[in-house]
C-alpha cells in the first residue's frame, strides 16, 4: 500500500476497509433486501408506507454500522462502563418521565427522534460484562465474589426493561448476560441454583406481571382458549403458514395477510407474512441465511486473538441469534407472543439501528488480529 | 499475564460450542416446526386459510308466477327491502340495535324475535331485522351507516298476491321455513327464503321454488367483501298456470255478499277448476313477512273460520242434492223408473220412527222427476228403502262422493258416503233402516264437500263422463282417457229434467234464481240440512223459524247447479253455511256465478 503513495493515515484505513467481512455485509444486505421487498408486499403492493422508509432506513444504519466499524477497537474497551452507565442511567430515565407507547414506557424522546434505551441496553450489557470479565483472573471468574458485581449489574436493568413492562426485551437482555457468564466458565452449578431458585419465586414473579402478558402466556399454552381474542393471532399465523405450504401463494397472493386475518404483519409477524408467499422454500432460505450470519459471528469470534473483543462478539452474536429466534419461535406458536421484532426485516427504526450498531461493533472486533491480547498493556 | 489469558480462552473455547449447540438445536427445532406447519399440516391448514377467505352465500332464486287460465298473475314478487344484521360484524350488539329503533320503527314483537334470532342462529348467519322497508327507511339506515355496524340492507324479492282475498284458498300462502325444517335444507337458512306453507304454493312449492344459487365472495378479516370469485345463479321457479279464471273468481266471491261458504265451478266435460271460493277469507299477504299475533289471532278465533277452505275441507250433509245420486242409484237398478209413483202425505213410519216430509202438508202422488222438483223426502225415504244403502253408496263413490279427489290443496277431506260394511267396522253396529232412509235424504251419516257435489254434478251432468277436478289444464290425451261411466243416458237425461225443473218449472224449489241468458238456462239442486237436531216436543209446537235462531245453529244452505240445461258446460255447487235456505240463500249465488261463466263464455 506504501508503494502506492497513499499517505499512512489513509491508507490505514482504506487497509480497514479493504479488511472488511464482505459476505458478513452481503448477509445484512440480503436480508434487509427481503425486508423491503416483503413489506412492499404488506402493503398491497406499495412502496408506502413501509418499504421506501425501510430501505432508507437500511442505508442510513448501514452508514452507522460502518462508523462503529470504524471506530478503534480501543474506544469500545475504554468507554465499556460509560455505555452501560449511560445506557442504565437512560432506563431509569423513561422509568421517571417516559413517552407512552404500547400500554409501556419504552421511548424516549430526544425531539428529533427517539431512542428506545432498552435497545442500548443490549449492547451496553454485553460490553460492561465483556469489559469486567477481561480485566478478571480465572479464579475470579470462579469465584463467589467474582460475580457479585455482574450479578447486579445484569439484574438491575433487566428489573428495569421488565416494570416497564417489556419482557420480551428483559428476558433478551438476561439470557444474553447467561450467555456471556457461562462462555467466561461460571460453574454449571451457580446457573442451576439461579434457576431453581427463580422456579421457586415464579408465583410472585407471576402476580406481578400485567394481565395481557399472564393472557399472551396462557394463550401461549392453550391457542383456542380465546380463538377471537389472544389466541386469535397465533391460530391465524399457523394458518398463513400451513397454508403457505412449500412453494407458497406468490409475491402478494398472500390471503392471510393480504385479507388482514394476520395482525402486525408488517412488524412482529412479518415471518408470517413472508412464509406464506414464499413457502417452505422461502422461510428456509430466510432460516439459513440467519444461521450462515449467526455461524460468521463464532468465526469471528474464533478468529480474532483479544479476549474482549471474543466475549463482546459473543455477546452480540447471541443478542441477534436470540432475536431471530424468538420472533420466529412465537410466530409459529413455540413461544408465547412476547412482541419481539424480526430484525433487519421487520418494520421499525430502533431495532434497525441497535442491531446494524451491533453487526458494525462485531465487524470491528473481529478486525483486532493486528492489535494484541489485551488492551491494558497498550495503555 | 498472558498466562491468566489463555486459561481463560481455553475456557471460551470449551464452553463456546456448547453455546453454538444450543444455538443449532433452537434452528433444527424451528425447521422441524417450518417442515411440521408447512408440509405435515399444510392441507389441512390450506382448508382453512380458504374457510377464512371465501364465504359463501346463497341466492334465493325468484320464486315461480301463477296465472290464471287467461294470463292474469295472481301471484308475483314484488321488490323487498330487508334491513339485515350480521352479529359477528357488530361489536355491541345491544347498542347497534337501539340506534337502528330509533331510526326505523321496530314492533316489541319483531324485537323479540330478532333477539332470540341473535341467541340461536349462527354469528355469521345474517338475521332480518326488519322486512318490506320503504325507500325512505332505506335512506335513512343507508345514512346511519357509521353507527350501525354489521346492519345491511338487502333487496330481496317477496311474494305478493294481486288480488289479496280472492285467491287465498287456493294459492294459499308462503313463509319462512319452519325451524324444524331448516336442516334439510341449506337455502332455509337464508333470509327471505320462502316456501309454500299451504294452498297450491306448498303443494306445487318444488316447481315453484327453483334452484337456489350461490356466489362465493372473497372476504377480509372484517367480513367486508373484497371481490366475487364465483357465480352460481341458480334457476328461477317455474310458472305456475292454473285453470281459474279471475273474472267468474270475483264474480263468485262477490255473489256471497256477507254470507259465509263456499263454491266450486268446474268445467263438465274437462273437469277445470274455474273458480273456487271459501268466505270469509283472508289476506295472504300478510303471511309473506310473518304474520303478528294479533292478525293471527284474529283469523284462528273467528266463528266463521277464515283459514279453512271449506270448498275441499268443508264436509256437510248434502241433504236434498244427494238425491240425485239416490235417484240415479234406483233409476240405473230398475228399481224405479219414470212411471214409479210414491204418494207424499207429508210422513211416513220406518220401523218405530216417523219420518217427515219437509213440506209439512205432503206434495201428493208424484215421480222421480216431479219428486226432485219438489224435492219431496218422503219419495226418496221409499226410493232408499227400496234398493238399500249399499247401491246409493255405489253409486255415489262412482260419481265422486266419499273420498278426496286429489286437487292438490292441503286437508283436502273426502265427504263419507256410509255403507253397512263402514257402519260395522266405524260403530260396530247394524245398519238400520232409519239409517237409509236418512241417507235416501243426504242427512244422517252422509257427508260431502263442495268439491264432492260438484264432481258428482260434473259427471252426471256431462253425460256421464268421469272427469276429475283439477287446477291444471288436462292435455288433449288426458281428456281422450276420461272414462264415461256405467250410467245409462235415459236415466241421466231423466235427473237433468228433474234438475231443469227444480229452477225452471212451476213451483220448483229453485225458481227464484232462475235466468235466461241469451236463451241458456239454469238447472240444478238445491238442498237445506240442519246443523241442530229438532226434537218432537219443538215439532209439536211448532218448528222455530230458521230466521230467529243464533246464525251458529241455523241451517246450511247448499245449491249445485249446472249451465246452459242443454248440452251443459258448467258446474257449481254453493254452500252457505247457516244460510237458513238452499232455495232462498244458496241458488240465487250459484245462479250469478253460472250466468257470469256463460257471460265470460269460458272455453
Amino acid at each position: 500500500m506504501y508503494e502506492l503513495g497513499f499517505s499512512s493515515e489513509r491508507s490505514k484505513w482504506l487497509d480497514k476497509l479493504f479488511r472488511v467481512s464482505f459476505s458478513y455485509i452481503i448477509l445484512i444486505c440480503i436480508l434487509a433486501g427481503i425486508g423491503v421487498t416483503t413489506l412492499y408486499s404488506a402493503a398491497n403492493g406499495s412502496w408506502k408506507p413501509w418499504a421506501s422508509a425501510h430501505l432508507i432506513r437500511f442505508g442510513m444504519a448501514l452508514l452507522v454500522m460502518m462508523m462503529f466499524y470504524f471506530l478503534n477497537v480501543r474506544y469500545y474497551y475504554k468507554y465499556a462502563y460509560w455505555f452501560y452507565a449511560v445506557s442504565l442511567l437512560l432506563l431509569i430515565g423513561v422509568e421517571v418521565s417516559g413517552h407512552i407507547g404500547m400500554g409501556a414506557q419504552r421511548w424516549i424522546n430526544l425531539g428529533l427522534f427517539k431512542i428506545q434505551p432498552s435497545e442500548l441496553m443490549k449492547i451496553g450489557m454485553v460490553l460492561f460484562l465483556a469489559r469486567y470479565f477481561s480485566s478478571m483472573t480465572m479464579h475470579g471468574i470462579r469465584s463467589m465474589r467474582g460475580l457479585i458485581i455482574p450479578a447486579i449489574c445484569t439484574v438491575l436493568p433487566v428489573a428495569l426493561i421488565a416494570v416497564e413492562p417489556d419482557l420480551g426485551t428483559a428476558l433478551m437482555v438476561l439470557s444474553t448476560a447467561a450467555v456471556i457468564l457461562f462462555a467466561v466458565g461460571v460453574q454449571w452449578w451457580k446457573f442451576a441454583l439461579v434457576v431453581l431458585g427463580t422456579g421457586c419465586c415464579l408465583p410472585i414473579i407471576w402476580g406481578m406481571l400485567h394481565e395481557y402478558q399472564q393472557n399472551r402466556v396462557l394463550t401461549f399454552f392453550n391457542p383456542e382458549r380465546d380463538p377471537l381474542g389472544a389466541g386469535y393471532h397465533i391460530i391465524q399465523s399457523k394458518i398463513a403458514f400451513g397454508s403457505g405450504g412449500v412453494f407458497g401463494k406468490g409475491f402478494l397472493h398472500g390471503t392471510q395477510t393480504h385479507l388482514n386475518f394476520l395482525p402486525e404483519k408488517h412488524t412482529d409477524f412479518i415471518f408470517t407474512m413472508f412464509s406464506e408467499e414464499m413457502g417452505l422454500l422461502g422461510s428456509l432460505s430466510l432460516v439459513i441465511i440467519n444461521m450462515l450470519l449467526i455461524a460468521l459471528g463464532y468465526i469471528f469470534a474464533y478468529r480474532t486473538r483479544n479476549y474482549f473483543a471474543k466475549l463482546v462478539i459473543i455477546g452480540l452474536n447471541t443478542n441477534y441469534f436470540l432475536y431471530v429466534f424468538i420472533n420466529i419461535a412465537m410466530v409459529m406458536g413455540i413461544l408465547p407472543v412476547v412482541g419481539v421484532p424480526l430484525p433487519l426485516i421487520s418494520y421499525g427504526g430502533t431495532v434497525m439501528f441497535s442491531i446494524m450498531i451491533s453487526f458494525g461493533i462485531i465487524m470491528c472486533m473481529s478486525n483486532t488480529q493486528s492489535v494484541s491480547h489485551t488492551f491494558d498493556e497498550d495503555a | 499475564m498472558s498466562n491468566y489469558e489463555d486459561e481463560k480462552i481455553t475456557m471460551l473455547v470449551r464452553r463456546v460450542p456448547v453455546v453454538i449447540l444450543l444455538n443449532l438445536i433452537a434452528f433444527a427445532a424451528i425447521i422441524a416446526r417450518l417442515y411440521f406447519l408447512q408440509v405435515c399440516e399444510s392441507d389441512k391448514y390450506k382448508v382453512m386459510a380458504e374457510e377464512n377467505r371465501i364465504s359463501t352465500r346463497f341466492l334465493v332464486p325468484p320464486r315461480g308466477l301463477i296465472y290464471d287460465r287467461n294470463g292474469e298473475i295472481i301471484a308475483k314478487n314484488d321488490q323487498n327491502f330487508q334491513a339485515l344484521m350480521i352479529a359477528e360484524q357488530t361489536p355491541d350488539i345491544e347498542k347497534t340495535l337501539n340506534r337502528f329503533k330509533e331510526i326505523v320503527e321496530l314492533s316489541a314483537e319483531q324485537e323479540q324475535r330478532i333477539r332470540k334470532d341473535i341467541k340461536n342462529k349462527k354469528r355469521f348467519i345474517p338475521i332480518k331485522l326488519r322486512d318490506g322497508l320503504n325507500w325512505q327507511e332505506v335512506s335513512k339506515i343507508l345514512l346511519h351507516a357509521p353507527d350501525l355496524p354489521g346492519i345491511e340492507i338487502n333487496e330481496g324479492l317477496s311474494r305478493f298476491y294481486p288480488y289479496g282475498d280472492l285467491y287465498a284458498h287456493v294459492l294459499g300462502y308462503v313463509g319462512p321455513v319452519a325451524e324444524k325444517d331448516k336442516k334439510d335444507n341449506p337455502m332455509a337458512l337464508v333470509p327471505g327464503f320462502k316456501i309454500g306453507k299451504s294452498g297450491l304454493e306448498k303443494y306445487f312449492d318444488y316447481k315453484l321454488q327453483g334452484k337456489g344459487g350461490t356466489v362465493k365472495l372473497e372476504v377480509n378479516a372484517y367480513g367486508r367483501v373484497m371481490k366475487e370469485i364465483e357465480r352460481d345463479a341458480g334457476e328461477e321457479g317455474n310458472s305456475l298456470n292454473l285453470t281459474v279464471d279471475t273474472r267468474l273468481q270475483q264474480a263468485a266471491y262477490e255473489a256471497f255478499g256477507e254470507e259465509s261458504g263456499a263454491a266450486v265451478v268446474l268445467n263438465v266435460r274437462t273437469g277445470e277448476i274455474l273458480a273456487m271460493v271459501s268466505k270469509p277469507s283472508f289476506n295472504p299477504n300478510l303471511f309473506t313477512n310473518g304474520i303478528s299475533y294479533k292478525n293471527w289471532n284474529e283469523l284462528l278465533y273467528n266463528e266463521r273460520t277464515p283459514l279453512v277452505n271449506k270448498a275441499v275441507s268443508g264436509q256437510y250433509s248434502p241433504g236434498s242434492t244427494f238425491k240425485i245420486v239416490v235417484a240415479l242409484a234406483a233409476l240405473e237398478s230398475g228399481a224405479i223408473d219414470y212411471n214409479t209413483r210414491y204418494f207424499c202425505n207429508g210422513a211416513m213410519k220406518v220401523g218405530d220412527t216417523k219420518f217427515h216430509c219437509w213440506r209439512h202438508a205432503g206434495h201428493g202422488s208424484l215421480n222421480v222427476v216431479e219428486a226432485l222438483k219438489y224435492s219431496c223426502d218422503i219419495f226418496f225415504y221409499e226410493t232408499a228403502l227400496k234398493i238399500g244403502i249399499d247401491k246409493i253408496h255405489d253409486m255415489a263413490q262412482k260419481l265422486g262422493m266419499g273420498y278426496p279427489l286429489g286437487v292438490g290443496l292441503d286437508n283436502e277431506k273426502g265427504g263419507l258416503i256410509p255403507s253397512k260394511k263402514w257402519k260395522q267396522a266405524r260403530y260396530d253396529a247394524q245398519w238400520t233402516q232409519g239409517d237409509t232412509a236418512n241417507a235416501g235424504i243426504g242427512q244422517g251419516y252422509v257427508l260431502a264437500t263442495p268439491l264432492n257435489l260438484v264432481t258428482m254434478l260434473a259427471r252426471v251432468v256431462n253425460g256421464g263422463y268421469e272427469v276429475v277436478p283439477t287446477f291444471i289444464k288436462p292435455t288433449a290425451k288426458e281428456l281422450k282417457k276420461i272414462k264415461r261411466l256405467d250410467i245409462s243416458t235415459r236415466n241421466i237425461e231423466l235427473v237433468k229434467e228433474g234438475m231443469f225443473e227444480v229452477v225452471n218449472g212451476v213451483g220448483g224449489t229453485a225458481g227464484r234464481a232462475r235466468f235466461n241468458f241469451n236463451g241458456m238456462m239454469m238447472g240444478g239442486k238445491t238442498g237445506t240440512t240442519q246443523v241442530r237436531r229438532i226434537s218432537m216436543r219443538e215439532r209439536m209446537r211448532g218448528i222455530i223459524r230458521d230466521e230467529n235462531l243464533p246464525w251458529k245453529l241455523r241451517n246450511h244452505a247448499w245449491f249445485m247447479g249446472f249451465a246452459p240445461t242443454d248440452n251443459p258446460r258448467y258446474a257449481v255447487a254453493v254452500i252457505a253455511e247457516h244460510g237458513s235456505s238452499g232455495s232462498g240463500v244458496a241458488a240465487p249465488i250459484a245462479g250469478k256465478i253460472l250466468q257470469k261463466a256463460l257471460e265470460l263464455d269460458i272455453k
